[in-house]
């Protein structure tokens, strides 16, 4: 398992092997909820707030 | 073979269907649509020379427009765009189902706030308003007395956006607690549940329990016919039950499958995999036409 660092608190959020770019994870730090831009190397962004049209 | 996964978020869901794509050594591209540009002659690059697009957007005007300009492109995508825009409007929705002969809640449309209160008086109270356009019980308001009415009525006409101004009023179903899910494809169920709740609001979004449910031979008649109704593929028909019958109150054009894949048996995953394959194999293209 790897780690990357939280864009919002700085702190290491774990990631699981499977990872996907366009996956969410959340921060256990801080709460944020992150985007997965890339996997190799991991990086993490803020990911974009709920839009109203958003569902399935 | 060679599929295109269109999406702006990988939910469980996805990773699920890209697990089970790349287990059968499919070649996936997973394409965000937040990246792309879309032209009224070409297709952007990554979409040329696919078997087959899969509408995985999350986000319902995406959907709509991705699915559009597929189409546009004379590419094959599910589902297509007459059963996007079908499912994703629920006037559009509630107009197909009634059209087709499936129970659906009564329903009326309004466009100002008097009119809409002359609606929501008519049907009585509890009665419930709905955005057109959204899912996972947002924005759903069950109305008790007048008061409330004037007050959502009053919200929504100067805070929301103009759609919230296409007032969608309908009955109260009394429902015995829960509601029931299909997925199916074709037409054909692939699993089904019931999701329970307390709370009049029954979406596994919401956080309702599940538990898995098989289809009478009169649900699985109301679920091709409803599939049929919006134009076909891959779908999440919602059904509440009536006593003696069922009524259908939306089916989903970019269903969610996580909580019915952990609630059953089924490999619901494998299933939808499965019939992707019976798609491109058959070349066939899924809600393109109009009816």
């Amino acid at each position: 398992m790897s780690t990357a660092d939280c864009i919002e608190c700085g702190a290491e959020v774990s990631l699981h092997d499977d990872l996907e770019i366009g996956e969410i994870l959340d921060c256990m730090t801080c709460g944020a909820e992150l985007e997965v831009v890339d996997v190799s190397p991991p990086v993490l962004e803020q990911a974009p707030e709920l839009e109203e049209d958003w569902g399935e | 073979m060679e599929i295109g996964l269109l999406y702006s978020r990988i939910r469980r869901d996805e990773k699920l269907l890209l697990s089970e794509l790349r287990d059968r050594d499919h070649d996936v591209h997973k394409i965000d649509v937040r990246k792309e540009r879309f032209g009224i002659h070409d297709p952007p690059e990554p979409f040329v020379g696919l078997d087959l697009l899969f509408d995985r957007c999350i986000s319902t005007s995406r959907s709509l427009y991705v699915t559009k300009f597929c189409a546009a492109y004379d590419l094959p995508v599910v589902n297509g765009p007459v059963t996007a825009e079908t499912c994703a409007d629920k006037v559009k929705n509630s107009l197909a189902l009634a059209e087709a002969g499936v129970p659906t809640p009564k329903t009326e449309v309004a466009f100002t706030k008097e009119a809409a209160l002359e609606s929501i008086e008519s049907f009585g109270y509890p009665c419930v308003i709905k955005p057109v356009i959204g899912s996972w019980g947002r924005l759903m308001a069950k109305i008790d007395t007048r008061t409330a009415a004037e007050a959502i009525l009053e919200h929504k006409a100067t805070l929301g956006h103009y759609e919230h101004k296409v007032f969608y009023i309908q009955e109260f179903v009394e429902k015995p607690g829960r509601d029931i899910r299909v997925v199916a494809a074709d037409g054909e169920p692939i699993a089904a549940m019931v999701r329970s709740s307390d709370h009049w609001l029954t979406n596994a979004a919401k956080g309702a329990t599940t538990a898995p449910f098989e289809p009478d031979d009169r649900a699985r008649e109301l679920v091709a016919t409803a599939s049929e109704a919006v134009g076909g593929g891959l779908l999440g028909i919602d059904l509440m039950e009536t006593g003696d019958d069922y009524t259908v109150h939306e089916v989903n054009h970019t269903v969610e499958f996580k909580a019915l894949d952990d609630t059953t048996d089924v490999d619901v995953p494998a299933a939808v995999v499965d019939w992707l394959e019976t798609v491109v194999a058959e070349d066939r293209t899924i809600g393109a036409e109009a009816k």
